[in-house]
Order: C-alpha cells, then sequence, then structure tokens
C-alpha cells in the first residue's frame, strides 16, 4: 500500500447520496479475476448520461471525490475501492460511508474522510464555482484545507498510523503468530471443522 | 459485570489486545464463494503464504451461476470466475460445494443448512449479507477482499469493538405480515444510515416468535440500514432447529455446547449504547417505493411526495428514485403494474419462504404478461421442496421452477431485468440497475411476491380473498 501523508488535488462534485457500492461499479464488473483496470466500470451506468459530473471536462485529473451522506454502502465488493482508485481517486469526502465500504478504503490507501454535511456542501460550492480550486489533504494534521478555508476530521491514531506507514496487515498480524496458536489451542471440542 | 450477547462472543475471540490498537479477532467459521475471493488467493500466492485452516474453510458457487441448468455457463468471463474459484480451493485444499453438488446454493442459505452455523461463533464471508448467522447468535459480518485474504492468511482480523444497539420489537405480528415486512418497516424508520457504526441486537416478544427463517430474514438485511451484525439470542427454536444438522455437535458434545450456548443471551442489567423499538402489532405487508431499502411504505400507502421529506438530501435523493423508478407521487403503491417477480434470494430463498409463496399461488395462476422465477436459496431447499410438492405447485401457476443461486438478486448471472421492467422481488436490494441496467425493484415479502404475481399489480394475500384476481 502507498503510504499517505498529505495530499493536494482538485475535485469532483458528486451532490448524490446513499451512492451505493452497485453505482459505484456495477456487477457485471465484479466477473473479473484481476485486482487492476476497474477504471471502466467505475459509476459505469451514470457516465452513459453525458450530463453526469464525471463527463464535465472542466473535472478532468480531479483526485478528490466530494459526495453526500452514505457513500459506499451496500454490497462488501472491494472493486469499488479499487474502481476509484484505479479511476486516479486519492480521497473521497463525505458525512457518512457504509462501514465494510470504509474499511476496504483504508485498507488500500484510499482515504475516506468524514466532514459534515456544511462542510461538504462549502466544498460542493467552491469546486463549482471554480473547479481547479485546490483541495489540500492533510492525513498528519487530520485537516481538509481549501481556499482558506479548513476542517478538522477524525481518524483512528492506529488507521492514520497505518496509512502513513502503508503497512501490510497481514504482515503486522503476523508478528502476533504467536497469540493465534495459543488461541487455537483453547477452543472447545464441540467446535465446526470442515473438513 | 453484565455483557450482552454481541460483548460475549466478542470477548470469547480475542486472540490479543493492545491498547491503542483493535482488538485482533479469531474467526471460527470463513465462508467463501467466487466473486470476492480470486485476488485474495492471488495474494496468497504472492506472499509465498497458505490457507491457515482448511478444516475453517469453506466455499461455495452461487452468484454467477445460472438458474436454468447446472451444466452450462454460457458467459466466458464468469465462467473463468468460476473455474478460478475451483482451481484455487484445490490448490489450497479448500473444501467446495460447486454446481451441481447437492450442498451447492446461496453461502448465507448453504452454511445454515448444514449446521455450520452455529450460536457464539465468529464467522466472515467476502459478502456483505453474512450477517444472516446472527439469526443463530453469532458474530458474523461481510468483510472485503483484502480482508479475505487476510483471515486466509491467519484465521483471525483486526477489529475495533463496534457499539451497541438493542432493536426492540414488542407486541405480535398481525396474520399476513412476516419477517420481511418487519425489517423492511423498521430500516424505513431508521433509514440507511441509522445503524451505521453499530453491532444489533433484535429482540422482544415479536422476534421470539420468529422461525430460525424469519430470524435469518432480519438479520440478513442488518447491513441495509447500515449495522455490522445483527444478532438474536439463541433460545429452544436455534437449538431444534440445529439439532441433528451435518455439522451440529453430537453426543456429548451436543450438551456442552447447548450449556455454553444458554449462557450466551444479554445479561439482565447489560446497557446498549442505543435502544430502538418497534411495534410489531401496528405492521402491515409492507414494500420499497425508492431506490434505497429506506425507501419503503405499507402497501396501503401512495408514493410519497419528495418535497415532503425532513432534509434535502433525503428530499433530493427521493426525487431521483421517483425519476428512476417511473412514479408518480400520490399513486397508490398497489396500483403499480409489474412485469416480473422474483422468490428468492439469501433473504427469502429458504423452505419457509417457498411454502409460503406456494400456499398463495396454489390453486391460481401468474397474471398474463408477468414472468415468475422461483428461486431456491440451495440444492438442499430445492430437494426439499420438490419433496413437498412445492414446485408442482409453482409450476402450475405458471411460475418458472429453477435452480438453486442469487439468481436475479444481483445483475451478474444471466438472471436480470431488461431495462424499464419493473420487478416485484423478495430479495434485499432496490439499487438503481441491482438486478439489471435500467431495471426497476420493488422489494417485498414472499407473500406479496406471490399475491402480486397473481393480480400483476402490487398485492396482499388478503386482495385476493377479498376481490380475487382482478
Amino acid at each position: 500500500m502507498e503510504k499517505f501523508t498529505v495530499h493536494t488535488g482538485t475535485a469532483v462534485p458528486l451532490r448524490r447520496s446513499n451512492v451505493d457500492t452497485d453505482q459505484i461499479i456495477p456487477a457485471v464488473y465484479l466477473k473479473r479475476v484481476t485486482r487492476t483496470g476497474f477504471e471502466d466500470g467505475l459509476f459505469s451506468a451514470w457516465r452513459e448520461d453525458p450530463s453526469f459530473v464525471l463527463n464535465n471536462p472542466v473535472y478532468a485529473g480531479a483526485s478528490v471525490l466530494v459526495a453526500g451522506p452514505e457513500f459506499g454502502t451496500g454490497s462488501s465488493r472491494e472493486h469499488a475501492v479499487w474502481a476509484l482508485n484505479d479511476y486516479g481517486f486519492r480521497v473521497v469526502i463525505s458525512p457518512r460511508y457504509g462501514d465494510i465500504f470504509r474499511g476496504n478504503s483504508l485498507k488500500q490507501g484510499l482515504l475516506t474522510v468524514e466532514l459534515p454535511q456544511a462542510a461538504v456542501e462549502t466544498l460542493w460550492d467552491l469546486v463549482e464555482a471554480d473547479p481547479a480550486t485546490a483541495i489540500e489533504v492533510d492525513l498528519v494534521a487530520r485537516e481538509v484545507r481549501a481556499s482558506g478555508q479548513s476542517w478538522a476530521f477524525d481518524l483512528d491514531d492506529f488507521l492514520r498510523w497505518r496509512l502513513m506507514e502503508g503497512l501490510d496487515d497481514i504482515g503486522l498480524t503476523l508478528r502476533h503468530e504467536e497469540a493465534i496458536t495459543a488461541f487455537e489451542g483453547h477452543r472447545p471440542a464441540f467446535g465446526v471443522l470442515v473438513g | 459485570m453484565s455483557r450482552t450477547l454481541a460483548q460475549k462472543v466478542w470477548d470469547a475471540h480475542v486472540v490479543r489486545r493492545a491498547d491503542g490498537e483493535p482488538d485482533l479477532l479469531y474467526i471460527d467459521l470463513h465462508l467463501l464463494h467466487e466473486v470476492t475471493s480470486p485476488q485474495a488467493f492471488d495474494g496468497l500466492r504472492l506472499a509465498g503464504r497458505k490457507v491457515r485452516r482448511t478444516d475453517l474453510t469453506i466455499a461455495t458457487e452461487d452468484h454467477n451461476t445460472p438458474t436454468d441448468n447446472l451444466l452450462t455457463i454460457a458467459d466466458p468471463v464468469s465462467r473463468t470466475q468460476i473455474e478460478t474459484l475451483r482451481a484455487n480451493c484445490a490448490e489450497f485444499g479448500v473444501k467446495l460445494h460447486p454446481l451441481g453438488d447437492p450442498q451447492q446454493g446461496v453461502v448465507h442459505v448453504m452454511g445454515p443448512q448444514q449446521g455450520l452455523t452455529q450460536p457464539g461463533m465468529t464467522i466472515v464471508c467476502g459478502d456483505s449479507h453474512t450477517s444472516t448467522h446472527g439469526a443463530f447468535g453469532a458474530l458474523a459480518f461481510g468483510i472485503g477482499t483484502s480482508e479475505v485474504e487476510h483471515v486466509l492468511a491467519t484465521q483471525t482480523l483486526p477489529q475495533a469493538l463496534p457499539k451497541q444497539m438493542a432493536v426492540t420489537v414488542t407486541g405480535e405480528l398481525p396474520p399476513g405480515v412476516s419477517a420481511k415486512d418487519l425489517i423492511l418497516a423498521l430500516i424505513t424508520q431508521e433509514g440507511t444510515g441509522g445503524g451505521r457504526g453499530y453491532v444489533v441486537e433484535y429482540r422482544g416478544p415479536a422476534i421470539e416468535k420468529l422461525s430460525m427463517e424469519g430470524r435469518m430474514t432480519v438479520s440478513n438485511m442488518s447491513i441495509e440500514w447500515g449495522a455490522k451484525a445483527g444478532l438474536i439470542a439463541p433460545d429452544e427454536t436455534t437449538f431444534a432447529w440445529l439439532k441433528g444438522r451435518n455439522f451440529a455437535p453430537k453426543g456429548q458434545d451436543w450438551d456442552d455446547a447447548v450449556a455454553y450456548w444458554r449462557s450466551l443471551p444479554t445479561d439482565d442489567g447489560a446497557t446498549f449504547d442505543k435502544e430502538v423499538f418497534l411495534d410489531a402489532s401496528a405492521l402491515t405487508p409492507f414494500v420499497t417505493w425508492g431506490t434505497n431499502p429506506g425507501q419503503g411504505a405499507s402497501l396501503d400507502a401512495v408514493i410519497p411526495d419528495p418535497e415532503s421529506f425532513a432534509s434535502e438530501s433525503e428530499r433530493a435523493a427521493a426525487r431521483r428514485a421517483v425519476e428512476y423508478m417511473d412514479l408518480t407521487p400520490g399513486t397508490p403503491l398497489r396500483d403499480l403494474a409489474v412485469d416480473v417477480v422474483f422468490v428468492g434470494s439469501c433473504t427469502n430463498g429458504r423452505l419457509e419462504d417457498l411454502r409460503t409463496a406456494a400456499d398463495v399461488l396454489r390453486g391460481r395462476k401468474v397474471a398474463d404478461g408477468v414472468r415468475m422465477l422461483v428461486v431456491p436459496g440451495s440444492a438442499a431447499v430445492r430437494a426439499q421442496a420438490e419433496e413437498e410438492g412445492l414446485h408442482e405447485v409453482f409450476t402450475e401457476a405458471g411460475a418458472e421452477w429453477r435452480f438453486a443461486g442469487c439468481s436475479m438478486c444481483l445483475g451478474m448471472n444471466p438472471d436480470t431485468l431488461k431495462p424499464g421492467q419493473r420487478s416485484a422481488s423478495t430479495s434485499n436490494r432496490n439499487f438503481e440497475g441491482r438486478q439489471g441496467k435500467g431495471g426497476r425493484t420493488h422489494l417485498v415479502s414472499p407473500a406479496v411476491a406471490a399475491a402480486t404475481a397473481v393480480t400483476g399489480h402490487l398485492s396482499a394475500p388478503a386482495d385476493l380473498d377479498a376481490v380475487g384476481a382482478r
């Protein structure tokens, strides 16, 4: 996972709530067995509409997606995170996320920032007024800055550290393999064994 | 100290706890299917890792599989994904129930039917509807592919302790009102984000009276209002359902297990971070009109005016939903004509659901111009239904009796809606395009699905008795 400290980029204002993972990437794109190349599936149904915000050339090259509440609800598909990453997004800003999507994003170095609805609306207005507005997302200071304004955001210390170091979770867990083995020695005899 | 059911299960699985870090939780059962596992197995291969506990891991094929035959997967991309799962399971030594196997089926039907799902367990799967297994008093939740790889490699997951919520359902469900109506009504009451950050426990007399199938329907849709998991305390209903199943403990182990399971329900005096109440006796058949599961209403209601919602974001979502669903505010829900009726999925693809639908259809016909698909949740459910003759009820009514799989719950296999088609579906998601690009989904109970098939427009069984098929 790539390390994340501070990212500065332009943004796309997605004025929608309840953007579920079926919208982020429809199921037909989930048949692939690879982990990359999902950019064509990102919002594919909505992108067929020429007026959809991602089709507006003024937002080309943006790396921050600013969306309404309940972003990434629904299906657990990590493909939603891969598609956002593959398309070029590094940050999503929304008032609230689906839990599984949020967990997936933070494992893949896509920073999902939670800001209040009012901040999201201010960002929408700023970006729509000037699509070249630079959004600075500072994970070290846990702060989003744009056009002289700033908003603090929360992120658990451990998750922040892991993102800043770009650490692999499995490697971290395997440092405690002895504890796992010890735990396995005490599981009840009536427990299920498949094989 | 008094603890909740979820806390007890959690505490019993902590491998390692350290300040400032998430707990490392042991996973008792890891369920796999073809869609969310290929990249995880690839990750293992790249790192030279193996599956730590093949004896706690089991796979099935469900999302991509056809339901019109057991032999041919026509779409080459779907076929490759299935073949990849078979190759991965063979290489890593994971047990698999492939298409055609008597235990094959939707992952959340396959596990419980074999007795793999038991109280007090931790269960994960790369599938958001893993919450289904919470109906047994297991802590069960969906995970992403990175986490699938993590569990394959370590049999653990780092997890931060979620908050606890109690959902108390008082009173008694009126006749003709089911677990599906209950959970749809709750999601509309609380909104799609209402459960976010919580592990939920469903409790109260209306929950206790539900069958295991009904409890699974309720727990299944926990994720649709954002909850991490949805548990129900194990009781005599749970034990009776489990006893004698393939993987249920036997002999002394059974007695030991039941003694342990009896210790799991929430202690008197345990506290929850939040409490929510629902009066079952006030419920009616409930359906969705919009494009998220929180946009629902009583079948007796009309399409709401988007401007009637409290917040601008709800109003905007309702405006968009009404447009996508091609609806006119003020129209009675019962006036909505459907093209397709789907009975099946991990929400409502169990034997009891099929019995309910068959009871409504017996001696009746599916309306002209309506296509009805009945898709058992698993090959075993299909076999049981055929033993009871349910398949004959469906086919005589003019419905299609199909093989087990996820089918029309999601647009990943040949069973899809065509653009503009409207469905009444017993599945769990009415998202835009969920059942096929441009498709319009109304979530309903099995009884409402069957009655709707008969009349051709959204209906409850009571409507059939009152006025006959229009």
